[in-house]
């Protein structure tokens, strides 16, 4: 990590200048153990390709996604605000977020509340660096003829139409990708929005991250490519209670572009 | 002439009658909240051609799709038939539009039977597929009596009536032949034609037959318009106006609540002065909670099934089924109005929608996840009701479960859903 440099909003304005973009961590990118190295991946991406960018760091505070989603609308208000006020501090434009949550959130409902800010996700960005020529999928780990499916998180998905910017990712690994008889519009949740992440499920027959494990082993990938901290750690769960730890990896879009890349 | 009587008496009676119903859930309707969907006419209008006129999300089941499309075109252009009964109804006149029309009304006419036999192809396929097949989707806790009942006595009524028309025109087509009375040469009988032999030869009984047919098929249509509001078949009318005004942002934008902003502005900074908006209750205990467009979206719902087949929650055996929710809104609103009919006005019982209809284990079964919303055919968006019922548990009761208390505790206090310190947000930063 030592090579890539993670500067604050704060630091930047001190120094007298402005980042292209601000990327926007997220709570499970600030705090979850495995996403936060999702978090490292999507800095050393944007280090890569040379587009200079800074992080909110303690700062930043939550969307207020799941009080909103859970019908606390008093609390996401309150979080919106207050976090409206620190990006217009720092005269924000554009921002990169790892969370398919903060991304609707912030791109969807910022603006109502007097937030307006061009916000994507960061396999959009992929898709855009990928377009234009800037990123390549060499120097590193080979995934050619490696069996690879993607889930759509819902709020990327059904809630935005994002659906070919994370395969464009993959599609330049000359694996061998395929889809889940469930996917794009008709892709199902990984169990965990709706503030679902947050409590146990009610009462059913299975929970829905088993239900999705199934899709998945009917697939017969062995690679399963997220784009969600919260679908990563849903997917994660249904690997381990299906006892596939040895043959099935989750991996966020993200990593695999870093690992192809060998960044 | 007393036919003609009797016909305009009939058919002033059943027109009365339908604007009255029709009248009521309009009023019914008005009983939810306001919200503006007057913005972007164009884009409204194509949505509207695409998806209710074109039927272009009903091919995702490409079987179902088909079907409907032969129920769904034969019923829009046999209309044109209907128009040619009525003016023969009232003005006691015989097929009125053989004269004007030409060649081209042998054409309409067979066309008219093609499209009858594949109304009657899909209407028994249907039949079949719901009470043989066992379709998981027609089942479920909601599909109880009427709900089950209603979608056959659909599907027998349109057979009658399809059944009706052909035999009319097979007798009409066999005294045509005969020359007789007032049955002159006109329309081509391409599928009635193959029923003749199964007719009597005698003009009289012919005549009788082709008459019987003649007002079975009109007052079965009467009665059948009817029966629409107190149908799911209502959909045939409310598709239309329902993905007009459908919702055209993107999915997964949530309503920010105008009231909650100028609280919240208030709370952030003292010299606010807020508008004074209407004092209502935040989110919906019950039907009246809600907007029109939820509740006339509740009375287009269908109950096809297609969203609480695809949702995550109901899929795993959760009791959340979005095409309850839909079917709950119904028929409470449904109660409200009969109320209001009986009693006046401000009619008031002590149910709601709320715990009376829609238990808080449905609501809190939600992951929001827009697969129902997706899924369904007329743009009907059960989530939006989920969610305005989730706010007024959590902001009017504040009886969230305790762990998501925890999780709004937690963003309060730490900025965070979990327990961690603000101060260690760039943590990350250090590890490798």
């Amino acid at each position: 990590m030592s090579e890539v440099q993670i500067l604050t909003m704060a630091e930047m304005a001190a120094a007298g200048k402005e980042p292209e973009i601000l990327f926007w961590v997220g709570c499970a990118g600030s705090f979850d153990e495995r996403a936060q190295r999702i978090t490292r991946d999507i800095c050393k991406i944007l280090n890569h390709v040379g587009i200079s960018f800074a992080v909110l760091g303690t700062e930043e505070s939550c969307t207020g996604d799941p009080a909103k989603r859970a019908g606390n609308e008093f609390l996401f208000q309150m979080q919106a605000m207050m976090n409206i006020q620190v990006l217009d501090v720092y005269n924000t434009k554009k921002i990169v977020t790892g969370c398919p949550h903060c991304f609707n959130t912030i791109k969807n409902e910022y603006p109502g509340l007097g937030g307006n800010y061009e916000v994507i996700h960061h396999t959009q960005l992929i898709q855009q660096l990928i377009d234009e020529g800037r990123l390549k999928a060499e120097g590193g780990e080979s995934f050619k003829g490696r069996r690879i499916t993607y889930h759509d998180p819902c709020y990327l998905g059904r809630g935005n139409d994002v659906y070919e910017a994370p395969r464009k990712a993959l599609e330049i690994l000359d694996a061998d990708l395929v889809e889940m008889k469930r996917c794009r519009s008709n892709g199902l949740c990984c169990g965990a929005g709706g503030a679902q992440m947050f409590k146990e499920p009610e009462k059913g027959t299975k929970d829905i991250n088993i239900e999705r494990m199934e899709d998945i082993l009917e697939s017969k990938a062995t690679i399963v490519a997220a784009a969600c901290p919260f679908c990563m750690t849903m997917l994660r769960d249904g690997v381990k209670g299906k006892d596939k730890e040895q043959e099935i990896q989750v991996l966020d879009v993200a990593e695999i572009t870093v690992r192809v890349n060998g960044l | 002439m007393i036919g003609q009587i009797i016909f305009i008496i009939i058919l002033a009676a059943a027109i009365w009658l339908f604007s009255k119903n029709v009248g009521k859930i309009r009023r019914n309707i008005l009983l939810g909240r306001d919200t503006d969907r007057s913005d972007n006419p164009g884009e409204r209008w194509k949505t509207m051609a695409l998806v209710a006129l074109g039927q272009s999300k009903m091919v995702k089941r490409p079987f179902a799709a088909v079907m409907h499309l032969f129920i769904y075109v034969g019923f829009v252009i046999i209309n044109i038939e209907v128009l040619e009964i009525l003016v023969d109804g009232v003005f006691g006149s015989h097929r009125v539009f053989s004269h004007p029309l030409g060649g081209l009304y042998g054409l309409l006419i067979g066309g008219f039977e093609i499209l009858a036999v594949l109304v009657l192809v899909a209407c028994v396929t249907f039949l079949i597929r719901r009470n043989i097949g066992k379709l998981k989707r027609f089942s479920g806790v909601e599909m109880t009596a009427w709900p089950k009942s209603d979608a056959n006595y659909i599907l027998i009524i349109e057979i009658l009536l399809m059944t009706a028309f052909l035999t009319m025109n097979a007798a009409d087509h066999k005294l045509q032949l005969l020359n007789f009375g007032h049955y002159i040469k006109a329309g081509n009988f391409p599928v009635s034609d193959l029923l003749g032999p199964l007719l009597p030869d005698r003009a009289s009984a012919l005549e009788m037959i082709e008459r019987g047919c003649w007002w079975f098929h009109i007052i079965g249509i009467l009665a059948f318009l009817n029966y629409l509001p107190y149908s799911k078949h209502f959909h045939i009318l409310l598709a239309f106006p329902n993905v007009y005004y459908s919702n055209l942002n993107p999915k997964g934008k949530f309503t920010n609540m105008a009231s909650v902003t100028n609280e919240v502005k208030a709370m952030l900074d003292p010299s606010f002065v807020p508008e004074p908006a209407e004092v209502s209750r935040f989110g919906a205990k019950d039907v009246t909670d809600l907007t029109w467009k939820n509740l006339m979206e509740a009375y287009t719902c269908t109950e096809c099934g297609r969203c609480t087949s695809v949702c995550p929650a109901n899929q795993t055996g959760k009791l959340l089924s979005p095409r309850k929710i839909m079917m709950d809104t119904r028929d409470r609103i449904t109660e409200i109005g009969k109320g209001i009919d009986q009693n006046g006005k401000d009619f008031k019982d002590d149910k709601t929608l709320l715990d009376n209809y829609i238990t808080r284990e449905e609501l809190w079964a939600c992951t929001t996840c827009n697969a129902c919303v997706d899924a369904c055919p007329v743009n009907i968006n059960p989530l939006e009701i989920i969610t305005e019922m989730r706010r007024y548990v959590v902001m009017e009761e504040s009886q969230a479960p305790a762990s998501l208390n925890n999780m709004f505790g937690n963003v309060e206090n730490n900025g965070a859903p979990w327990k961690y310190s603000a101060a260690d947000r760039l943590n990350w930063k250090e590890e490798s």
